[in-house]
């Protein structure tokens, strides 16, 4: 037991420490702690996500092979760890200053990443559903955080009855395999599904990935995305579009590779059709929009269209693109939404494109950051943005998915238009009412950091890609 | 037929009786009652299966808890079910072709179902040997699955945190019982005699 409890102690740590600040506040300052607790909170998951990083290596497994700790899991965890404290301290003022800075947010950020942590190290389909139900449902209460407010209240009604549809969906599916497999054991399920596959275990697989697609808003459940993104206050946006999707990702890369890796022909197809429908449904769709919540959205769905085509390639090479483009995905997200929150007009929030026009007369270094941003969400040679789209086209084409490769490239083409329309608003839009961005330092930080990492990223990308080369040898044996 | 068949009939008809009222009557407070029928004969069904504690479970948690909550919320809240039931019925004809769709494939599924070589055995594996349902269920539960105990506890806890953040409002102005306040109050100070002389009033 000692042992076991061992393997898991950041996670007893964040979960002890949120259940300490909740009391903590409850008894003294209640919101007005808020500040603090989101700055402590933010601390605790970056000094986590080092000491995760830094120590241990080699592979451990605890409770009876249900949660694993293996290169993979520290990859994924310390990507989350680290996006969660960026983008906690990065809304910090716009909340403070809207009045909705709860001290349970923090709170529940703390545990809904525990949640994520779980995930991405689970190794038995009800230790999945665990982290996964506690995660979602952290992330359905702060979705609707601006309990006054139509939109927010809405978005997080949506999020909540899709998600528990999705839930249902992947229990219903890992009952199947259950059934098949007599076990809910990963170890247990890849020796039973070993090169064979009948329809019932099929279908089980199938509803599984069903409802893996839901949580990272691939195509065809990517419905509730722009609602939520739109609806969520900006802070939380930022949160939803970066650390639960490098966890339900690894969780994804989890479920096909340790419980049917012996069963790659199976998943790959339909893989390959989510990534294929993702990809061109976020580019397309975001064409017409003007809110960039929304928008960002969209983005968010074609990004994961291309995470899962590095999946569905089903190699180690496959699974190590995959992680350095969810990581350089978050990074170009955390700069982003460090620009969005920073939007507003007469202290209040604008998230309509058409107010950036001719913003790079006001203020020529947030625009050329941005810029860069945007030219790296796009795929522009030669920021790291690029990079990470050639490494899973190269994945996907070393796979065996030319085709998809191919879509991918025209898909990439489609979608750089309207992240090219907000550089165009930018510098050669027409004379409007101006845009004010200068608050935060905070965020300035933010947005700096991130637009010279694409920059500067590309001489070595700061070792990613060998810490993803090992990551992924230890998830695909 | 035996006893044991004859009752696995008549839980099963209930179970599928209750369940298809519960969706298809027009009073909810009726669909609820439905409801709690369905849960008993589900709960019968367990006994049957000789899974006596789960049954109780069933009846206590769900009958006696959660569909009583129901029926008070069913009561409370104000919600024209018939105006969300028209609206249900123009996407009826698309929901039942993808009902029907799902059914076939689970058909073939099922129809064909395949086992895994070991998957009894390693089904049965995890269950302790020598102890009673309801002790075997404790020692997986504390014991084995500790971890996913904890957790579920913490899914609670976000529950709670989560309901309390979306509906706690802190009224201003509201005036409370201080009890000690109370005990505490001085006749001397709260009372003042006035002398009234006659005729004249305060």
């Amino acid at each position: 037991m000692q042992a076991d409890l061992n393997v898991i102690l950041p996670e007893i740590l964040l979960s002890v420490y949120a259940m300490a600040a909740l009391l903590g506040a409850v008894y003294t300052g209640k919101d007005r702690l808020a500040p603090l607790l989101v700055w402590v909170t933010a601390a605790l998951m970056a000094l986590l996500a080092i000491w995760i990083g830094m120590g241990g290596s080699g592979t451990r497994t605890a409770f009876g092979g249900m949660i694993n700790d293996d290169g993979f899991a520290r990859f994924a965890k310390v990507t989350i760890l680290l996006s969660a404290a960026a983008v906690l301290v990065l809304g910090q003022d716009y909340m403070e200053r809207r009045d909705i800075l709860r001290f349970e947010y923090p709170i529940l950020v703390a545990l809904s990443v525990v949640g994520m942590m779980v995930m991405v190290s689970a190794g038995d389909l009800m230790a999945l559903y665990m982290g996964l139900e506690l995660q979602s449902l952290a992330l359905y209460v702060i979705a609707s955080l601006r309990r006054d407010n139509l939109k927010s209240t809405e978005a997080g009604l949506k999020y909540f009855v899709l998600g528990a549809l999705s839930s249902g969906l992947l229990l219903f599916g890992a009952s199947l395999v259950y059934g098949f497999a007599g076990t809910t054991l990963f170890s247990g399920i890849i020796a039973a599904a070993d090169g064979q596959t009948p329809l019932g275990l099929l279908i089980g697989l199938v509803l599984v990935i069903s409802g893996l697609a839901f949580k990272i808003s691939a195509v065809p459940f990517h419905m509730w995305t722009p609602d939520v993104y739109e609806g969520a206050p900006t802070p939380i946006t930022a949160f939803f579009a970066t650390a639960p999707k490098v966890a339900a990702l690894g969780l994804f890369a989890r479920v096909v590779h340790d419980a049917f890796g012996g069963v790659i022909a199976d998943w790959q197809q339909v893989l390959a059709a989510l990534s294929l429908l993702s990809m061109f449904l976020g580019a397309i769709a975001a064409i017409g929009q003007t809110n960039i919540k929304r928008l960002m959205a969209y983005s968010s769905i074609a990004h994961m269209g291309y995470a899962l085509m590095g999946l569905a390639a089903g190699t180690a090479f496959g699974v190590q693109a995959m992680l350095v483009y969810v990581a350089i995905y978050v990074t170009m997200n955390v700069g982003t939404f460090a620009f969005i929150l920073s939007m507003e007009r007469d202290g209040q929030p604008v998230t309509d494109i058409r107010s950036l026009n001719l913003y790079s007369k006001a203020e020529p270094g947030r625009a050329l950051a941005m810029l860069i941003l945007l030219f790296s969400l796009a795929g522009v040679p030669p920021l790291l943005g690029f990079f990470g789209k050639l490494y899973v086209l190269r994945a996907a084409y070393e796979g065996g998915l030319a085709w998809l490769a191919v879509a991918g490239v025209v898909a990439s083409v489609i979608g750089a238009f309207y992240y090219l329309r907000i550089v165009y608003y930018m510098y050669f839009g027409e004379e409007g009412s101006t845009l004010e961005t200068g608050r935060s330092v905070v965020q300035w930080v933010f947005l700096m950091g991130s637009a010279a990492v694409m920059v500067v990223g590309i001489v070595n990308m700061f070792g990613v890609e060998t810490m993803a080369q090992a990551a992924a040898a230890t998830l695909v044996r | 037929m035996t006893i044991a068949a004859i009752s696995f009939y008549l839980f099963a008809a209930a179970l599928l009786v209750g369940g298809l009222f519960t969706v298809i009557s027009r009073n909810p407070v009726h669909s609820v009652l439905w409801l709690i029928l369905s849960f008993v004969s589900a709960a019968g069904l367990f006994v049957l299966l000789g899974a006596e504690f789960v049954a109780m479970l069933l009846i206590i948690v769900y009958v006696g808890a959660v569909a009583v909550l129901f029926l008070f919320v069913v009561m409370m809240l104000d919600v024209d079910f018939a105006e969300l039931k028209a609206e249900m019925a123009k996407y009826m004809p698309l929901a039942l072709l993808i009902g029907v769709i799902l059914l076939m494939q689970f058909g073939i599924a099922f129809g064909n179902w395949q086992v895994a070589d070991g998957a009894e055995a390693a089904r049965r594996a995890v269950t302790p040997e020598g102890v009673k349902n309801t002790a075997a269920l404790g020692l997986l539960l504390y014991d084995q699955y500790f971890i996913l105990f904890q957790l579920a506890g913490l899914i609670l806890l976000v529950a709670m945190v989560g309901a309390i953040v979306l509906t706690l409002r802190h009224r201003e102005g509201v005036k409370r019982q201080d009890v000690l306040a109370q005990m505490y109050r001085d006749p001397a100070k709260a009372m003042e005699l006035k002398d009234v002389r006659p005729g004249q009033g305060l």
